[in-house]
């Protein structure tokens, strides 16, 4: 068994899994201005609220076992993309205090500001998180030490302010998709308005980004050239995403989330298989690229680090689906309500 | 300013603002799984009435120990880039166990307790306060075990050469259980309960000095008094062979944390004192040969000085002798607390002794202060290493970052995180003024 690729493929699940369900509390956040008065923005919070907290932990896991299983890769991306990770950093900050704190005060003032600063956090921290990805699908500069090269100005390049609108599009649809499924009546048929308009943000967003992939990042089609069969991975992808507006028309709104699961899951299989064997293109000079043989921890570890793996992932996917069924259903305002 | 003192400043600053809040965490969550339980075998509604509103508090707390836990997760990358390369292949694994074992039990359950009242039978709930409780208790284990391998470092073995080298896992669990772990993850845990218990003393205190929910507040404070007793002595049993390994592990932060500069002499102990660094000297009262007698059993065995080690490798003293001796002195303090509580208890004086009452409303200060200071003593002690003997701090900075980026960063931090402590008081403040039976959210 190849450990690394074991890892690459480990490594996407956790980003995977954080993209599927942080996504939705990001996308929600960034909807949550267009919900308006004081009920509709309580419902907007409640809807994530016994859910975002555990949501981001899948966030935190990843980046602790990107630490454990390619440590140079977390150095050279955490210390390289410095001033962009303390951005998303206080935009994770923002977006956890702005749901905890909102309702604690009755002033509209004071919940305005919070209404706020939850939208931007969220918008912000999905924008960045697509930067992010843009990078990593374009490359940026490394050195023969394995050292960040570039400067934080040159991170904000058009593929990658491309990508961090895609992110951003991801989330929102997915977020409304999301709503559907908690909300009921009135609100609930203001948000299916908004489900139709994030999926064609989305689909422009997609459609452009995907044009400009192929022309100006040929590296990542390369592969697909070169082993056709996984042009199903596209095709698949469309057809699911192509599901979702078909699904909300038939009212089946859990379908179309899990479609809008489904859709992002495949986003990142088609970005892990584009990118593999690298983690970190190197551009230009690509032989000084981190690739998961070349900036991963020792065999020992890799090991170690599946057996935490195997015993602990089944346990979180086992409670986590536990407390979603817990929480299932209309999103209802009561007395322990944020 | 250098990069590296910038750096050492703001994870000083982020690190520290991170610390108020996983003790409060876990002390808390230990109370309320004792009052959950209360009610589970009484079916006295009181009890979870006082459960209800310490989980509200709980919920507060939690959310600022995930707002600023995040950062320290990539901080280790952003900062010491180069100690990430070094260490990653020991030191990411506890992290990511941490992850895995432990934050996803807490962050899932929380939702339960916050929540599901009225989902969930009370017996769910009981076991979702359970294991919210278990989850803060493990990622104290995870990341202590990480910490200790940085001062006492096993299981290891270094690989390559140069700009290259790096420490690899020999033996995981030889890792897990270095020489330091078992006693410092227990000194921690047990400072967590005393600061949980505190808060809630003080929280009770208050109430019955205004004499407002009276029941709620002395069957609150009977419980966190009982919680601190248990901790209060196991912090000392624990201080104790916690100092008993820097004794023989971590020789130079021992001679710092003692004040001891001349070798092959005696070591005092001094109750506390002025450190003239210049000259190698300490004034204040102090016991004779304490620590060789602690040390060795003889009051005149010779005890190795800070003079006995190159200058280079010996920790800032002053920094380390305060912080220790005040540490100390601190929990002298809060072990009269919970000895005077326990006096008047039996004599049936506890909620009417007005001057211990108001004693105990500040007293929600001083464990805060003193795991700062244990943490700054450990850490300030362990200079100028990142990883004790291997790795120096200096070694272990970022390369790709420039010191006025990092001026940036750290001005943020500071600025969002003096907002966020405001913020976090007025509404806690608010929570406890409210009290109990207070207005629910959003009305």
């Amino acid at each position: 068994m190849d450990l690394h690729l074991t890892w690459f493929i480990l490594l996407g699940v956790l980003l995977a899994g954080y993209a599927v369900l942080d996504g939705f509390d990001l996308g929600v956040g960034a909807l949550h201005l267009f919900a308006k008065g004081d009920g509709e923005r309580r419902l907007m919070m409640n809807a994530i609220g016994p859910v975002w907290d555990g949501n981001e932990v899948w966030l935190v896991t990843g980046g602790g076992a990107l630490f454990a299983a390619f440590p140079d890769v977390y150095a050279t991306l955490a210390s390289g993309f410095y001033l962009a990770v303390f951005l998303l950093l206080f935009s994770l900050i923002f977006r956890a205090v702005s749901i905890e704190f909102r309702s604690k005060q009755p002033s509209a003032y004071w919940r305005q500001i919070w209404d706020v600063t939850f939208a931007i956090a969220s918008i912000l921290a999905a924008f960045l998180f697509g930067v992010v990805i843009g990078n990593l699908v374009w490359g940026i500069p490394l050195g023969a030490d394995k050292e960040f090269r570039g400067s934080t100005f040159g991170l904000l390049h058009p593929y990658a302010l491309l990508t961090g609108l895609t992110v951003v599009a991801v989330c929102m649809m997915h977020g409304s998709i999301f709503l559907t499924m908690k909300t009921e009546g009135k609100f609930h048929h203001k948000v299916r308005g908004w489900v139709k308009n994030s999926i064609i943000f989305f689909v422009i967003m997609y459609g452009i980004l995907t044009v400009a992939t192929c022309l100006w990042v040929p590296h990542m089609v390369e592969k697909f050239k070169t082993f056709p069969v996984l042009f199903l991975i596209p095709v698949v992808n469309v057809l699911v995403v192509a599901n979702v507006p078909w699904a909300i028309y038939q009212k089946r709104d859990f379908l179309a989330f899990l479609s809008s699961c489904g859709g992002i899951v495949l986003l990142m299989v088609l970005l892990g298989v584009g990118i593999f064997p690298n983690l970190v293109l190197s551009n230009p000079h690509p032989e000084f690229s981190l690739s998961i043989y070349n900036a991963s921890s020792s065999i020992k570890t890799l090991q170690t680090m599946l057996i935490i793996a195997l015993i602990g992932m089944p346990l979180v996917l086992a409670y986590t689906v536990a407390i979603y069924w817990i929480f299932r259903g209309k999103v209802k305002l009561d007395g322990h309500s944020y | 300013m250098d990069i590296l003192l910038l750096s050492r400043l703001q994870f000083a600053l982020t690190i520290m603002f991170h610390y108020i809040y996983p003790p409060l965490s876990i002390g808390l969550g230990i109370i309320i799984l004792i009052m959950e339980s209360m009610y589970l075998l009484s079916k006295n509604p009181l009890y979870h009435q006082m459960t209800k509103f310490w989980v509200k508090v709980f919920g507060l707390i939690f959310v600022m120990g995930v707002a600023t836990g995040v950062v320290m997760e990539f901080e280790f990358g952003t900062n010491w880039s180069t100690y990430a390369r070094y260490v990653g292949d020991v030191f990411g694994s506890p992290l990511a166990a941490e992850g895995v074992f432990a934050f996803f039990l807490e962050s899932g359950f929380l939702a339960v307790l916050l929540f599901g009242w009225e989902r969930v039978s009370p017996s769910m709930y009981w076991l979702s306060a359970l294991l919210v409780c278990f989850g803060a208790h493990l990622s104290a284990v995870w990341i202590i075990v990480a910490n200790s391998w940085m001062q006492t470092p096993a299981g290891y073995h270094i690989v390559g050469e140069g700009m290259h080298q790096r420490a690899e896992i020999t033996d995981f669990w030889a890792m897990v259980f270095n020489p330091s772990s078992i006693q410092r993850l227990s000194h921690v845990i047990c400072a967590a309960w005393i600061t949980g218990a505190f808060l809630v003393l003080s929280v009770s205190a208050y109430y019955l000095l205004k004499k407002r929910q009276m029941e709620f507040a002395k069957v609150s404070m009977k419980v966190a008094l009982l919680v601190a007793l248990v901790a209060v002595i196991g912090q000392w049993w624990t201080g104790k062979i916690s100092a008993e390994g820097v004794a023989l592990y971590q020789p130079t932060k021992l001679a710092a944390m003692e004040g001891h500069y001349t070798s092959n002499t005696p070591a005092d102990f001094y109750l506390f004192g002025v450190v003239d660094d210049k000259n190698h000297q300490i004034t204040g009262p102090r016991i004779r040969g304490f620590i060789s007698y602690l040390m060795y059993g003889d009051f005149n065995a010779p005890v190795k000085g800070l003079e006995s080690f190159k200058k280079e490798d010996r920790p800032p003293v002053a920094m380390t002798f305060y912080s220790y001796h005040l540490m100390i002195i601190t929990g002298v303090l809060l072990t009269v607390l919970v000895a005077i509580g326990f006096v008047l208890w039996p004599q049936g004086r506890l909620f009417e002794t007005k001057w211990y009452l108001t004693l105990l409303v500040p007293s929600v200060f001083l464990p805060q202060l003193a795991n700062q200071l244990g943490w700054v003593t450990a850490e300030v002690g362990r200079q100028p290493w990142i990883v004790y003997g291997l790795l120096r701090t200096s070694e272990g900075v970022s390369k790709a970052v420039k010191a006025d980026v990092v001026w940036t960063s750290l001005i943020m931090f500071t600025l969002i995180y003096l907002l966020l402590f405001v913020l976090f008081l007025f509404l806690l403040d608010q929570k406890i003024k409210n009290g109990p039976e207070g207005v629910g959210h959003g009305s």
